[in-house]
């Protein structure tokens, strides 16, 4: 099983639910909010959610396993989110996919040994008119071409020391 | 709820009158300061400008403004989506007496170049001719282009000319008249309005928004609730109206929910956003904060008796969950599995009580329509679709980007005269409508004039509006095989048509795709398709086939060709 929290991470992830106590609608929200803190759902945090928010761990499982958005375990430091929706498919994104796969030597969904890559295959970031789009832990890279993929990932690598 | 006494509720109403009149006086503060303005910049401020670094830009157009020493006269406007998404980050200046001039792939070093080159000079001397650098001149977007003057700009109108989150900007435009006004109207003859006007669903079905709004207006509420849904789930892959609209018009958003929910009697609203448009979270989260503190959302909203509250939930990126019964579902926390209909939302929505659920931009346009009326909208578009629609025109087109028109335009029009032609210098092949769910327009048909019964006899749909555009490079196989793989991945799988059919289809198309097909694969694929379109819980796998079924009909060339390659082989 994954390692234990300590004990100020379980504090600050009580801390997001607080809020959502006892709201309609809560249990997605309350679990987005804590991806946005620590990066992905850990089990535990599922755990803490359960007690926090009265709802079954077996519900909370079927969601976070429903919704794409989720992520289960920790990505990389740096997320490489590749656009494959419609715009960009006719753009010429799958090479771009490709070339990122055989240069981070990882799928979409998963993260180089280093630690360092997550690779994320996405449809449609909203701006299509950009196509094909790329975008690096919140930077947007547009029309990126082929050989703009060895140049994306040497920043990175660079910016990350 | 608490029931509060006679005398409470008088002093409510009296707070929310006063409230009316501060709002309509910070309007009115606004159109004195923006008369006052000699010159405004306005700069994209959308996501896809802001993408290409629209932030840095509105800062150098400060700075530079600072330096000159023109901040106190140039009014800086960051906005909306302003269209030409391609070629941003865009920045249009207006000089009071001159016409406006729009600048494409401004940055920051352009923005310094602007202020001295063009506004400058033109404040210093109202007479001076414009004298650019040949550099400056060459980032000049005609405003004369036909994807300027053929669009009829209702729901985008003041997207590309406003600041979203200035709300006194909004009033100052005329926002939450449409509101005031409605209040001022039986809730029945608010519904008769938009019955009358011929708007229909922007959400990709096309039903009569007033009717809708009729039978949930029937409905008796449930423990004291009826709620009101914004369906702002956007998942067509290759789509982006609706965020657009959500980002730069949050507040029209809010005032079509608000009409909708005064005419059925509704009691609170949500919205429901996917997660991957932060802006568009963020801008209706700030919509509805600034609502809440003017007291247009609240009690006794501007001394009426109507008490509205609206709140807002993310979408966890599941394509179903933009169907209604799904989106439900995904709202109260659970899986988003779409359910059998009836019992219809209206009847038994979410949390087991009476709800409309409304696309975006069919919201947006409400409050224009309560304002113009029912026959000037009436007279937009064709028989039987009212209006304009927005498209996000993309693909292998110059001018790609967010539009609007009348329905009734030709696809002609739209790739040629908006779109500018193709990027590529290739020919046009097709175009595609409906996303997932839709099929494609051979250029053969592009004469066909854009509505939604035109679309449905072609074999696709109208949709929420994604538009792609393929030139004569693109494969139609690949095309349906891509749409095919998304489906399939985002079936939810609760039904044996949909889950089973929509694999074996994929399986037998990609077979097709790698030249081992044979005529009996394309006989499986139409037989499977009719199981699937007969027998599928939802729209999802009901609609699932079109872009394989609309590919084979259209372009049953390509389809041969990779069967006699088979054959050969
Ligand atoms: C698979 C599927 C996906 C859908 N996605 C959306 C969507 O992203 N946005 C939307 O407004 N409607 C979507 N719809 C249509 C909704 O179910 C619903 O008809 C619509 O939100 C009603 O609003 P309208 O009457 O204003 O169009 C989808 C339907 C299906 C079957
Ligand atoms: S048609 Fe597909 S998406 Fe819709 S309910 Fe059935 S399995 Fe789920
Ligand atoms: S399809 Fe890639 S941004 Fe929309
Ligand atoms: S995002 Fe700037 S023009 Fe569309």
């Amino acid at each position: 099983m994954a390692e234990k929290m300590d004990e100020e991470t379980v504090a600050k992830v009580k801390g997001i639910l607080l809020p959502w106590k006892g709201k309609r609608g809560n249990l997605i929200m309350a679990l987005l909010r804590v991806q946005e803190a620590l990066g992905y759902v850990p089990w535990e945090a599922m755990e803490i959610a359960s007690v926090e928010l009265n709802v079954p761990m077996a519900r909370i499982y079927s969601v976070v396993t429903f919704y794409n958005y989720f992520k289960l375990k920790t990505p990389g430091k740096v997320v490489v989110m590749v656009c494959d929706g419609t715009a960009c498919h006719i753009q010429g994104s799958p090479a771009l996919v490709e070339a990122f796969e055989k240069q981070l030597g990882v799928k979409s969904g998963e993260t180089t040994s280093d630690g360092l890559f997550y690779l994320q295959v996405v449809r449609c970031l909203g701006c299509c008119g950009l196509a094909p789009v790329v975008v690096v832990n919140g930077k947007t890279y547009r029309t990126v071409a082929g050989e703009d993929v060895a140049k994306i990932i040497a920043e990175w690598r660079a910016a990350m020391g | 709820m608490v029931e509060l006494s006679a005398e409470q509720i008088a002093k409510l109403k009296a707070l929310g009158a006063t409230q009316k009149e501060t709002l309509v006086k910070m309007g009115d503060d606004f159109k004195k300061e923006r008369e006052k303005d000699a010159a405004c910049i306005y700069t994209c401020n959308a996501t896809g400008c802001r993408s290409g670094g629209s932030v840095s830009v509105i800062d150098a157009f400060r700075d530079a403004l600072a330096a000159a020493g023109l901040s106190d006269r140039v009014r800086m406007v960051g906005t909306g989506c302003m269209g030409l998404c391609a070629s941003g980050p865009l920045a249009r200046v207006e000089i009071k007496g001159r016409e406006p001039f729009l600048y494409k792939q401004v940055t920051p070093d352009l923005a310094q170049i602007i202020v001295a080159q063009h506004i400058a000079p033109a404040l210093k001397d109202a007479a001076a001719p414009l004298n650019l650098s040949k550099k400056l001149a060459g980032h000049e977007l005609s405003l004369k282009l036909p994807f300027f003057t053929k669009q009829t700009k209702i729901v985008l109108k003041h997207l590309g000319h406003s600041d979203p989150e200035n709300l006194g900007e909004y009033i100052a435009n005329g926002g939450y008249r449409a509101l005031m006004k409605a209040l001022e109207m039986k809730p029945a003859d608010v519904i008769d309005i938009v019955k009358k006007s011929g708007l229909r669903g922007r959400g990709g079905a096309g039903f009569s928004t007033g009717l809708k709004w009729e039978m949930l207006a029937k409905s008796a509420p449930v423990g004291g609730e009826k709620f009101v849904i914004c369906n702002g789930d956007e998942g067509d892959p290759g789509a982006y109206m609706d965020s657009c609209i959500l980002g730069g018009g949050s507040h029209a958003v809010l005032e079509g929910m608000m009409i909708a929910a005064y005419a059925t009697g509704a009691t609170s609203g949500w919205f429901y956003i996917r997660a991957e448009y932060p802006l568009a979270l963020e801008r209706m989260e700030l919509a509805i904060r600034q609502a809440k503190k003017y007291g247009i959302l609240g009690r006794n909203i501007f001394g009426s008796d109507f008490n509205f509250m609206a709140d807002l939930r993310y979408g966890a990126g599941a394509f179903v969950c933009g169907e209604e019964t799904a989106l439900m579902a995904s709202l109260e926390g659970n899986r988003g599995t779409p359910r059998p209909r009836p019992p219809f939302p209206t009847e038994k929505g979410l949390f087991d009580k009476p709800s409309v659920i409304n696309n975006v931009e069919t919201l947006a346009t409400v409050p224009a329509i309560i304002l113009g009326g029912a026959d000037w909208y009436n007279a937009i578009g064709t028989a039987t679709s009212k209006g304009t629609k927005v498209f996000a025109l993309t693909g292998k087109v110059l001018h790609s980007g967010l539009v609007e028109v009348p329905f009734g335009t030709t696809i002609g029009e739209m790739v040629n005269d908006i779109g500018g032609g193709t990027s590529t210098g290739k020919k046009f092949k097709a175009v595609q409508t409906g996303g997932p769910s839709g099929g494609v327009i051979p250029a053969s048909e592009f004469r066909m004039p854009l509505c939604y019964e035109e679309l449905k006899k072609i074999g696709s749909i109208m949709g929420s509006g994604g538009m792609i555009v393929m030139d004569e490079s693109d494969s139609m196989v690949e095309i349906a095989k891509f749409y095919l793989e998304f489906t399939v991945e985002e079936s939810c799988g609760k039904c044996t048509p949909c889950r089973i059919g929509g694999y074996q289809m994929l399986r037998l198309l990609k077979k097709i795709a790698s030249g081992k097909g044979t005529r009996a694969d394309m006989d499986k694929i139409r037989d499977i398709a009719a199981a699937m379109q007969r027998g599928s819980l939802c729209g999802l796998g009901q609609t699932a086939p079109n872009p394989v079924i609309s590919t084979m009909k259209f372009f049953a060339d390509e389809y041969d060709a990779l069967l006699n390659k088979g054959r050969k082989g």
